[in-house]
């Protein structure tokens, strides 16, 4: 048998961890809501933020002058401040700990772990690594991944960056690098990560330490890599990459580098170098000043959700509707919060609902003329079904700015002359009079509304191993299921509406965020369309009636999107309307219509653009000139301060003013009295709005790292990702244009049910457990009898009430989102 | 007709200085006071030129007046008016109100709103004094503000390290180009014995006689100013600057980078043209690398992978085929294809950020895995070696660093006995000698003094590499670079007919802007424990008005319009001899390194990511 020798450094290991760490970074067109210290989520929020500061260098939470800024102007509460202190460190250092809180100076300078082992080429022999060799690696990595802006390709084929590499270095005159030795390494392929790092660092010890110093110099890339290799359906032109050779090429141009600055032999770094360093990943000591921050982070978390949690409490009871005039469903989505408002204020007889915006609907999809399958559900899932789109009748437009040719010679010259002329008159008419054009993009192209969707299943036949349509059981199944989980088995008006929601936007790399987080990032029409077919099918209504759904005859579903940027719904299939609901149908529309316009008076006040006292009909027009205008960085807002979400009935909710900061799903716990509903609810709200809610709030707090910084001088690299200038670093995470109204505070997640059974429910998800048990979203339980409140906390539910029960109420919502731009308090309101 | 001209440099003037004095925070009036100057004088342009069109379209050229003169020495504002100056009129002006009005929506809320609108009225003053010039003293005026101004929007996210590091490199060939045009205008001097106006570099009769005794000289002068030329314009060998210099906001990438400062090139050939006109040999030379550069820049654009840089590679390939017709003679074929390519080029940069979701979207509908181009075709060795060096820019921009700035450090480094303490024994010494051999030149022969003044250079020379390239103190650069003034000003007074005022009036503002710099430097060095030249401080961060003083004190320093030294450069320039070349070029070499070690100097104390960590700092790399 053989000894292995002892090492401390383990290949597979390292690359795990880098994989494991480095930013979670989907091309663009994909954009993926995410936990940004996902990997750090094994452990409880507040240590997790202190290991991530202290070994990366993030800012995790806002800055302590901001904190006591806060504390000043009452934003945090000093009840709820001194509350906190005295649970954790008892009365006795109430005092002690205030002082040090709000007044002892902390200099908040953070020295990161992240850099200090290759820092040593700068400091020691004055090569600045990093200037030598991230142009060329960006400009080689950005070249081989290219999606479709170069217009000559990498031209050596595509069997692996390495190889791809040593073709072009065998079969040239020229070369990347500078001098014979590296070319020979990667040529002759002894460039496996352990032999270059044995030439450049020496010490095995130091060797994951060298690495993650080496790969978070360049975390964009790095992560792009690391995600491509992992997820190679992401880019649509497939490229083979993995980490581990981004890693190789990475040392190889440093070894060159230092050969051409050593006119001598040169020795390894730890070689010369005779330091001890700490691991990367060896314990941190605990902080003071990162103790300081948690509690004000807590203070300030609680006093808003004690203003949220008073709401609820006090909100009264409404009484039932008895004369329904119709239903409609809409997305948990933070952006329907209002628009639900107002469409019941609108129309008082109306019911509508929230429910993740896939409606319980997974498959891909596939458009008309496309080689490509979209998926539609959300992220975790991996659906099994197809859905194909025929009949199509619209055409994409074609811009020549983006052709190719304006940017060849010849032809280039031909067009500077006869078309650069029209471009002015673009220019002009973009900038006085702004109108769709190319740049624009809508969630309203998804799917063509008249098109032919293959939902009903055609036997057997499968493409790519997706079965085309559903059969009758699988409508049934997630028809009822869906209709259970939102607490609707009875009483259905005659028309309802599933409203999946999209965006528009024009000149923005960023758009996918816009759209339906439960669609994977897409428009939620087709499954809006979809769900309603199915439960428009007769056979379906039949199968549903044995176990208890009664759905009239005369009842009927419609789907449509809601463009939440432009505030307009596009109905679908009003075709088969019957005449007595066509014509409520109309009235409907009227009433969905000023409920919209409401609704963007409502966003406009976030809107500098945009005088908020005018009348909504006026401030309608103007959002819809906003989205396709070329110069607006802020079509929308998107999740923006979504900081709750809401389990439960609409009752809980109806009265009170949320200010667009909820997700809200319907939920009824009295027809699911042992949790059988709630889990599926918990185990897909739970990582989406967490997901979403902790991009922002890591984006907003270190919006230099974790965020992608403004997103006016970003450049566009590949087709995928965006960075600053021509030679940065791709830039992860959220610009400062959409999260710079955020306020950086964990989700509270609000159930309403007994707790003893949500307890059962989260514990039956380990990584839905994992949310709650570590605090990443901080959750309470309304008992839905007495509307008492419990706290989940180490594991258990603790009765928890308030600490300050004031609250204002308002007759008018509409001056009250005349009056300011700022973030509201919750409201109640009253019914006139 | 001459009175109204005058507006055409008022106008953008007024709202520069009006727009000074707004408050930072009210962004409505600072983008209204940008969109509306630059909205009347668009206005004002298309009367100007419809009259002027109805009235035969007249050359106009007068001398608006003298800012110092002295002797056959006259530094005069020349005002000229054409076809070329009304083609980058309607041009530049419509362009300039377009992006501004983009922009005023578009910065919303950035850090620096202000800064950005001051900063373009500023740069479009100094193209209005580009275009409207009629001499090369009057170009050479706002030439200045739109280098500044380009530094300034390279580097409008100053707390980043490589915007920082940009500007820095495109300030330094913007440098190169402005020595072109000193000498030039050096040369010119003695060619005519007198400062002369474009016009009357036209009037090929005049110099007719001259120039076939100094054809040597005539060529000289068509270089030099091809040299500024190219710098601005991106051709061969400077190529590399410009997709380098989008890093402000994508507006401003698309006015200067994109369509108007990068045509400024095209515009000084195009002016002087009837001067070279007769030189074939130079035409040639332009259109040969007018060609080259065509090539060069079209091979690297068609491998780009990032959005902007493509578009700035494909520009630069038109303005390589605009340089050569210019040389070709086809001034309205050129004039057309410039508007043609500003226009596309600002479109194409503004709606860059669509380019995603458009090639996404074809790409869904139509995608063709692995489409073959031309080159595909071309044997596989040599397919991929150009490939290759299309990727690494055909190394332009490694070997303007190992073979212009890598030897001036070495040579830098070898100074390091020089420390803040003993510079000044150093000084005193060499001046002492200098001023002893000043007083009693009578004691050394004739042939030895011919040598001296070059001597003097050169230790000015020494003195401003020293300071480019000192590593840890900001006091020892900053006063050798004051240094070397007064090495540059002793040098000329060993010339004949020289004249105390002259230097007076050069060393006024050097020994103001010196002190100045010096008292900032000492009060940060109070505030802050360590401040260095070893990396960049961001300093900024923490103290922007201290910044603000000495960046004036840096403008001061390098000879901007803002102190007499900026004539005074002109002047200590036209006191060297015709023939003593190399004193010529050591102070034209001191005046490119003087400039760029002041501008180091800022970048490297005041810009750049915050050496404090206690708030969010980009990465390096980002």
């Amino acid at each position: 048998m053989e000894f292995y020798k002892e090492s401390t450094y383990n290949e597979i290991n390292v690359l795990k961890k880098l994989q494991k760490f480095l930013p979670f970074q989907a091309p663009l067109k994909d954009f993926v809501f995410q936990n940004i210290l996902l990997s750090f989520q094994d452990q409880e929020f507040h240590e997790a933020l202190r290991k991530a500061s202290s070994i990366f260098g993030y800012k995790n939470y806002l800055k302590l002058e901001e904190f006591r800024a806060f504390q000043k102007n009452g934003v945090i509460s000093n009840e709820v401040l001194e509350k906190i202190i005295v649970s954790k460190y008892g009365e006795e250092q109430l005092v002690f700990w205030l002082d040090k809180i709000l007044h002892k100076e902390y200099k908040g300078k953070i020295n990161s772990r992240i850099g200090v082992v290759r820092d040593h080429w700068k400091e020691h022999f004055k090569i600045d690594l990093d200037s030598l060799v991230h142009p060329i690696l960006f400009r080689i990595i950005c070249s081989y991944l290219d999606q479709g802006i170069s217009i000559w390709n990498f031209p050596a084929g595509n069997n692996g960056f390495l190889s791809s590499l040593r073709e072009l270095e065998k079969n040239s005159l020229t070369s990347f690098f500078k001098n014979d030795r590296a070319k020979k390494l990667l040529i002759e392929d002894k460039c496996s990560l352990s032999e270059l790092l044995e030439i450049l660092v020496g010490n095995e010890k130091n060797y994951e330490h060298y690495l993650f110093d080496q790969q978070f110099a360049h975390p964009g890339w790095s992560g792009m890599v690391a995600f491509i290799e992992m997820n190679p359906d992401s880019l649509l032109d497939k490229k083979k990459i993995t980490l581990s050779e981004l890693i190789q090429f990475e040392l190889l141009l440093e070894i060159d580098a230092l050969d051409s600055y050593f006119t001598d032999i040169w020795s390894p770094l730890c070689h010369k170098i005779k330091l001890e360093f700490e691991g990367v990943f060896d314990p941190v000591p605990e902080n003071e000043y990162f103790e300081v921050l948690s509690v004000l982070q807590e203070a300030y978390e609680w006093t808003y959700y004690d203003n949220v949690l008073s709401g609820l409490l006090k909100s009264s009871n409404i009484e039932k509707i008895t004369e329904k005039s119709f239903q409609v469903a809409f997305c948990i989505d933070d952006r329907e919060c209002s628009l639900r408002r107002y469409i019941e204020q609108v129309d008082s007889n109306s019911e509508t609902f929230g429910t993740p915006g896939h409606f319980n609907v997974e498959f891909y999809f596939q458009p008309e003329h496309s080689n490509f399958y979209t998926k539609v559900c959300p992220a975790p899932i991996t659906p099994k079904f197809l859905i194909k789109e025929y009949e199509k009748s619209t055409k994409v437009k074609k811009d020549f700015h983006f052709s190719n040719r304006a940017n060849g010679l010849v032809l280039g010259w031909i067009y500077t002359h006869t078309l650069g002329f029209w471009s002015v008159f673009k220019l002009f008419a973009s900038i006085f009079k702004p109108s769709k054009t190319a740049s624009f993009v809508t969630s309203s192209k998804h799917m063509d509304p008249t098109s032919i969707l293959t939902i009903d299943s055609v036997g057997e036949v499968s493409e790519s191993g997706l079965k085309i349509g559903f059969t009758l059981e699988e409508m049934v199944l997630r028809v009822s299921n869906l209709f259970q989980s939102i607490g609707l088995t009875e009483n259905f008006a005659s028309t309802m509406y599933f409203i999946g929601h999209g965006s528009s936007s024009a000149n923005n790399p960023f758009y996918a965020t816009m759209d339906c987080g439960a669609c994977s990032c897409r428009p939620g029409s087709v499954n809006a369309r979809v769900i309603s077919f199915m439960a428009n099918k007769p056979e379906v209504r039949a199968e549903l009636k044995k176990i208890g759904i009664h759905i009239p005859d005369s009842t009927q579903f419609i789907g449509g999107l809601h463009d939440t940027a432009r505030d307009q719904i596009l109905f679908y299939d009003e075709g088969i309307l019957s005449k007595e609901n066509l014509i409520k149908h109309n009235e409907n529309k009227l009433v969905f219509l000023h409920a919209l316009q409401l609704n963007s008076k409502e966003r406009s006040r976030r809107f500098m653009s945009i005088n908020t006292k005018d009348s909504a009909e006026r401030i309608h027009k103007k959002i819809l000139t906003r989205t396709v205008s070329l110069f607006e960085p802020r079509p929308e807002l998107d999740h923006a301060t979504a900081s709750l979400c809401i389990v439960g009935k609409r009752n809980l909710t109806k009265n009170i003013f949320l200010d667009r900061r909820a997700f809200l799903n319907s939920y009824d716990y009295s027809i699911d009295p042992d949790g059988k509903m709630l889990l599926p609810i918990l185990n897909a709200a739970t990582p989406v709005c967490g997901g979403i809610n902790l991009n922002y709030y890591f984006s907003k707090v270190d919006n230099q790292n974790l965020g992608a910084g403004t997103k006016l001088p970003h450049n566009v690299m590949g087709l995928f990702g965006v960075s600053n200038g021509i030679d940065g670093d791709l830039r992860p995470g959220l610009p400062i244009q959409m999260v710079e109204l955020h306020d950086p505070v964990r989700l509270l997640m609000i159930v309403e049910h007994f707790p003893d059974v949500v307890l059962k429910v989260i514990q039956e998800n380990i990584t839905t457990y994992e949310w709650y048990e570590n605090k990443w979203i901080n959750l309470i339980v309304v008992h839905p009898e007495n509307k008492t409140l419990f706290f989940f906390d180490k594991g258990r539910f603790s009765p928890y009430s308030p600490t300050d029960m004031r609250i204002n109420s308002i007759d008018n919502v509409n001056t009250l989102v005349e009056s300011t731009h700022l973030n509201l308090p919750v409201y109640l309101l009253n019914n006139n | 007709m001459e009175y109204i001209i005058h507006f055409f440099i008022l106008i953008p003037l007024v709202g520069f200085l009006f727009s000074l004095l707004l408050n930072k925070r009210n962004e409505k009036l600072i983008s209204g006071v940008s969109f509306v100057t630059i909205g009347v004088h668009f206005i004002f342009s298309l009367f100007f030129v419809s009259i002027w069109l109805i009235y035969g379209m007249k050359q106009i050229d007068f001398k608006e007046f003298s800012i110092f003169r002295s002797g056959n020495y006259d530094f005069y504002i020349d005002i000229h008016f054409d076809v070329i100056t009304m083609t980058f009129l309607i041009v530049g002006s419509l362009l300039t109100f377009l992006v501004s009005g983009f922009s005023r929506f578009y910065l919303h809320r950035e850090h620096g709103y202000k800064r950005f609108f001051t900063t373009l009225l500023f740069f479009f003053i100094g193209y209005n004094i580009i275009i409207f010039s009629g001499n090369l003293e009057t170009m050479f005026l706002g030439w200045e503000i739109l280098g500044i101004s380009s530094f300034l929007l390279i580097a409008f996210y100053r707390e980043r390290y490589l915007p920082v590091k940009n500007a820095v490199k495109v300030f330094s060939i913007y440098r190169i180009g402005d020595v072109g045009l000193i000498l030039a205008m050096w040369l010119s001097h003695h060619f005519w014995q007198a400062n002369i106006s474009f016009k009357q570099m036209a009037d090929y009769q005049s110099f007719n006689e001259h120039l076939s005794q100094h054809s040597l000289i005539g060529i000289i002068i068509s270089l030099l100013i091809y040299m500024s030329a190219a710098a601005k314009s991106a051709q061969l060998p400077f190529s590399s600057w410009l997709p380098r210099a989008m890093e402000g906001p994508t507006p401003s990438s698309a006015i200067f980078y994109g369509s108007l400062s990068v045509h400024i090139g095209a515009f000084v050939m195009m002016r002087t043209f009837p001067f070279w006109e007769h030189q074939t040999s130079f035409r040639i030379f332009v259109i040969i690398i007018g060609i080259l550069t065509s090539i060069f820049a079209i091979l690297t654009s068609r491998v780009q992978s990032s959005i902007k840089s493509q578009i700035a590679y494909s520009s630069m390939a038109q303005i390589g085929l605009i340089f050569i017709e210019i040389a070709l003679g086809f001034q309205e074929v050129a004039l057309i294809h410039i508007a043609g390519n500003a226009f596309l080029r600002t479109y194409q940069l503004l709606v860059s950020p669509s380019v995603i979701s458009y090639k996404i979207r074809e790409q869904f509908y139509n995608f063709v895995p692995h489409q073959k181009t031309i080159e595909d075709s071309w044997p596989k060795r040599f397919e991929y070696t150009i490939y290759m060096l299309s990727l690494k820019e055909w190394n332009i921009d490694s070997i303007m660093y190992t073979r212009f700035w890598n030897p001036l450090k070495r040579f830098g480094n070898k100074l390091n006995f020089l420390t803040f303490k003993n510079v000044f024994i150093f000084f005193f010494i060499f001046m002492g000698i200098g001023f002893s051999l000043l007083f009693n030149d009578t004691l050394i022969s004739k042939e030895l003094l011919v040598y001296i003044p070059t001597f003097f250079a050169f230790i000015g020379l020494v003195s401003v590499i020293k300071a480019f390239t000192e590593r840890n103190s900001v006091r020892l650069s900053w006063s050798l670079v004051i240094i070397n003034h007064f090495f540059v000003a002793l040098a000329i007074s060993f010339n004949a007919h020289f004249d105390y005022s002259h230097i007076l009036l050069y060393l006024s503002g050097v020994v103001v802007s010196g002190i100045v710099g010096f008292l900032c430097i000492q009060r940060l060095r109070g505030l802050e424990k360590w401040v260095s030249l070893d990396k960049f401080y961001g300093h900024s961060y923490e103290h922007p008005k201290i910044t603000t003083v000495f960046f004036m004190a840096c403008l001061g320093l390098s000879a901007f319009p803002i102190t007499p030294t900026f004539i005074g450069i002109d002047l200590i320039f036209s006191h060297i001899h015709e023939e003593q070349v190399l004193l010529a070029f050591f102070v034209a070499l001191s005046f490119i390194l003087n400039g760029l070690a002041v501008i180091r100097i800022y970048a490297r104390i005041f810009l750049g990511p915050h050496v404090k960590k206690y708030h969010s700092i980009a990465k390096r790399s980002f």
